[in-house]
C-alpha cells in the first residue's frame, strides 16, 4: 500500500506537483494519466525516493520513503522514464548487479534471475550487449530490473513510449500479467492504453489530482450521455416532437441532407431508456420516421480533456499564469 | 556497497580503463627507474616516485572523469537512487574500486626496491615509506577527481577541470614564489577567494540571501583581522598555497621523514572530497 499525503514539489518558483494526496491499494493495476508536463514523472520520482519533496509524505506500507528509505525501497521496483541501463553490459551482468544491490545472494539471486528473465522474455538475449538491443528489449530489461527482489509494488514510468505497435501490445500484456501478482502503477499519456489495462485511473493535470476512479465510473459519472437522432423531416417539423419530451435538453440541430434533421440531445435525469422511449413515441405520433437513434457514451478521452481543461480554466480564473 | 564495488571493478576490467591506467603508470615508473636507479646508479627508489608525481596529475583525472558524470549522462543515477542503498555507499563503493585499480600497479612497483636490494644497498624503510605516501597522495587525488566528476555530466569537462586543478596544485609551490607576499596582496587574494566561494554557494543552493550573508560575514572577518593585525597577513598567500599543496607534502617522505601530519592531511582530503561528492549527488535529489 502506498499513501501519498499532501505532496508538493517546487522547482524554484515553478510548482510541478501541488498538494497531491491518494492511496494505492494492493493488488490492482493503476494508471497514471496526464498530459506531458503534468507532474507524472515528478510524482513517481518522489514516490520511489529518487527526488525529494518540498512538502508532504510518501509512505510505502507504513515506511516513510524519506525517513526509512532502505525498508521502503525494498518494497518497490521502479522503471524510470528513460530505462537506467548500462549499455556496455549484457542483460545478465546488469541484472546480477541490480540483484546484488537489492541484497540478493547466491542461490536466491540465480533463482530470481531465471524467473525475471523468463517473465520478461529476455532469456534469449541475455548474453548480448544491452546497447545492441532494440528499444522494446531494453524496456524489458528495465522492467526485469524493477522486478528483481520481488517487490510488492512496481512503478513504471511511460513504459510504452517510443515502441512500435507490436512491442506496445507485448509490454501491455506483460503489465497485465504482472498485475496478477503485483500492484502495478504505470503512467501514460495514451488513453486507450490506460482504459485497456487499468483497474483504476488517476488523472493528474498541472500538478493537481483531477480524478481518481475506475475507468467505468469515470465514464458514468463525469459527463452525462448524449443522444443522437436523425429524423426524416425538415427542421420546423422535427422540432415539435422534441419539445414534447421532458427529460432531454437540445444541444444542437443540423441538416445533414435536405429534408433530414439531426439533433444532438443531452439526457437529463438517470433513466436513459425512459428518455429514448419517449422520443420514439413522440416522433411516431407525428408520423416522422427516425432514421437513427443512438446513445453516445463519453469516452475517457473526452473526460480527460474536460478534466484537464477544467483545471486550466479554474487556474486562470484565480489569476494564475496559464503558462505554469 | 559490495555490489557497487564489484560492479565498478568489473566495468574497469572489462573496458580498457584499468589496463591503460596501470600500463601508463608502470611505463613512467619504469622510465624513472631506468633513469635514476639504472643509468645514474642511485640506490634511492624514492626519487623515482617524486619524478612520477606529475604523471598522477594527468592520469588520475582520466581515471576518475567518468565515475559519476557518466551515471548522470546515461541517467543510470536514477537506478542508484531507487535501489535500497544510500548515496554514501555508492560513493565509497566507487572510490574503493578506483583505489583497487590504482593499487594494482603500485603492488608491482613495490617489488622494485626488493629487486634492487639484491644488487646493492637500498635503504628500504625510506623506499617503502615513499611508496606508502605515494599511495596516500594518489588516494587524495582520486577523491578530488571523484568530486570533480560529481559536478558535471560531461566526462571530458571533468577530465579537463581535474587536470587543471591538479596541475595548479602541483605547481602551486613554485608559483607561490611569484605571487604577492605583502599583506595587502594577500587581503586582495582572500577577497577574491571569498567572492569565488560566494559564487559556489549561490550555484549550489540558488539562495541569494545565504550567499550574500556568507560573503558579508567572510569579507567583514577578513577586513576586521586586517585592521587589528596586519602582520598576520604577511606572506599569507604563498604560505596558503604551499600548505594546500598535495604534492609538496610528499617531498618530506622522499627526504626520508615519515611525516605523520602529511598522513593526516591526505586522509582529511580523502574524507572531505568523498563527503562533498555525496553532497553533490544528494543535491541532485533536492534541486
Amino acid at each position: 500500500m502506498i499513501e501519498v499525503e499532501h505532496l508538493t514539489k517546487k522547482y524554484g518558483d515553478v510548482t510541478a506537483v501541488s498538494d497531491l494526496s491518494f492511496t494505492i491499494e494492493p493488488g490492482q493495476i493503476y494508471g497514471f494519466l496526464g498530459p506531458n508536463g503534468a507532474g507524472k514523472s515528478t510524482t513517481m520520482n518522489i514516490m520511489t525516493g529518487c527526488l525529494s519533496a518540498t512538502e508532504g509524505h510518501v509512505r510505502i506500507d507504513g515506511y516513510d520513503i524519506f525517513e526509512e528509505p532502505d525498508k521502503a525501497k525494498r518494497l518497490i521496483g521502479y522503471l524510470p522514464e528513460q530505462p537506467p541501463l548500462y549499455l556496455n553490459e549484457t542483460p545478465l551482468e546488469y541484472l546480477r548487479f541490480v540483484g546484488e544491490a537489492k541484497g540478493l545472494r547466491g542461490g536466491a539471486l540465480n533463482e530470481q534471475l531465471q524467473e525475471v528473465l523468463r517473465q520478461t522474455g529476455i532469456d534469449g538475449v541475455k548474453h548480448r550487449r544491452i546497447g545492441d538491443l532494440s528499444k522494446g528489449y531494453r524496456q524489458r530489461v528495465g522492467i526485469a530490473q524493477a522486478l528483481l527482489g520481488n517487490p510488492q509494488m512496481i512503478i513504471l514510468d511511460e513504459p510504452t513510449v517510443g515502441l512500435d505497435p507490436l512491442q506496445i501490445i507485448e509490454i501491455r500484456d506483460l503489465i497485465k500479467e504482472l498485475g496478477k501478482t503485483h500492484t502495478v502503477i504505470f503512467s501514460s499519456h495514451i488513453l486507450s492504453e490506460v482504459q485497456a489495462i487499468c483497474d483504476k485511473v488517476l488523472i493528474i493535470s498541472k500538478g493537481h489530482l483531477a480524478a481518481f476512479d475506475t475507468p467505468e465510473n469515470l465514464e458514468r459519472h463525469m459527463t452525462s450521455q448524449e443522444i443522437i437522432l436523425t429524423a426524416d423531416a425538415p427542421q420546423d417539423r422535427a422540432v415539435d416532437p422534441l419539445t414534447k419530451v421532458e427529460w432531454i435538453q437540445l444541444l444542437e440541430l443540423t441538416e445533414p441532407e435536405p429534408g433530414l434533421t439531426r439533433a444532438r440531445l443531452k439526457a437529463e435525469g438517470e433513466d436513459l431508456k425512459e428518455a429514448l422511449r419517449a422520443l420514439f413515441f413522440a416522433f411516431a405520433e407525428e408520423k416522422i420516421a427516425l432514421l437513427e437513434l443512438t446513445v453516445e457514451k463519453a469516452s475517457l478521452e473526452k473526460i480527460f480533456i474536460e478534466l484537464t481543461e477544467f483545471a486550466e480554466k479554474e487556474e486562470q480564473s484565480y489569476g494564475g499564469d496559464p503558462e505554469t | 556497497m559490495a555490489a557497487i564495488l564489484k560492479h565498478e571493478l568489473k566495468s574497469y576490467f572489462h573496458s580498457l580503463t584499468a589496463y591503460v591506467f596501470g600500463a601508463f603508470l608502470l611505463v613512467f615508473v619504469g622510465l624513472g627507474t631506468l633513469r635514476y636507479n639504472i643509468q645514474a646508479a642511485v640506490s634511492n627508489f624514492e626519487f623515482v616516485l617524486q619524478y612520477c608525481a606529475l604523471v598522477l596529475a594527468i592520469l588520475v583525472p582520466i581515471l576518475t572523469m567518468r565515475v559519476i558524470s557518466e551515471e548522470r549522462r546515461q541517467k543510470t543515477d536514477q537506478l542508484l537512487y531507487s535501489l535500497p542503498i544510500n548515496t554514501t555507499q555508492v560513493v565509497v563503493g566507487k572510490y574503493l574500486a578506483l583505489l583497487t585499480v590504482y593499487l594494482i600497479p603500485l603492488a608491482l612497483v613495490s617489488v622494485y626496491p626488493l629487486i634492487f636490494s639484491r644488487f646493492g644497498d637500498v635503504y628500504l624503510p625510506s623506499a617503502y615509506g615513499s611508496i606508502f605516501a605515494f599511495f596516500l597522495m594518489g588516494a587524495a587525488l582520486i577523491a578530488l577527481g571523484v568530486f570533480i566528476s560529481s559536478l558535471t555530466d560531461n566526462q571530458g569537462l571533468a577530465a579537463g577541470i581535474g587536470m587543471a586543478v591538479m596541475l595548479f596544485n602541483y605547481f602551486s609551490v613554485s608559483l607561490s614564489e611569484y605571487v604577492s607576499a605583502t599583506a595587502f596582496g594577500s587581503v586582495v587574494a582572500l577577497m577574491v577567494l571569498v567572492l569565488l566561494l560566494v559564487a559556489v554557494v549561490y550555484t549550489l543552493t540558488k539562495n541569494e540571501n545565504l550567499a550574500f550573508a556568507v560573503g558579508i560575514v567572510l569579507l567583514l572577518a577578513v577586513m576586521g583581522v586586517y585592521f587589528l593585525d596586519v602582520e598576520a597577513f604577511d606572506n599569507l598567500l604563498p604560505r596558503m598555497m604551499t600548505a594546500l599543496s598535495l604534492f609538496d607534502r610528499f617531498g618530506s617522505f622522499v627526504n626520508g621523514v615519515f611525516d605523520l601530519t602529511a598522513v593526516v592531511f591526505y586522509l582529511t582530503v580523502v574524507v572531505l572530497f568523498l563527503f562533498l561528492s555525496v553532497q553533490a549527488m544528494e543535491k541532485r535529489r533536492y534541486n
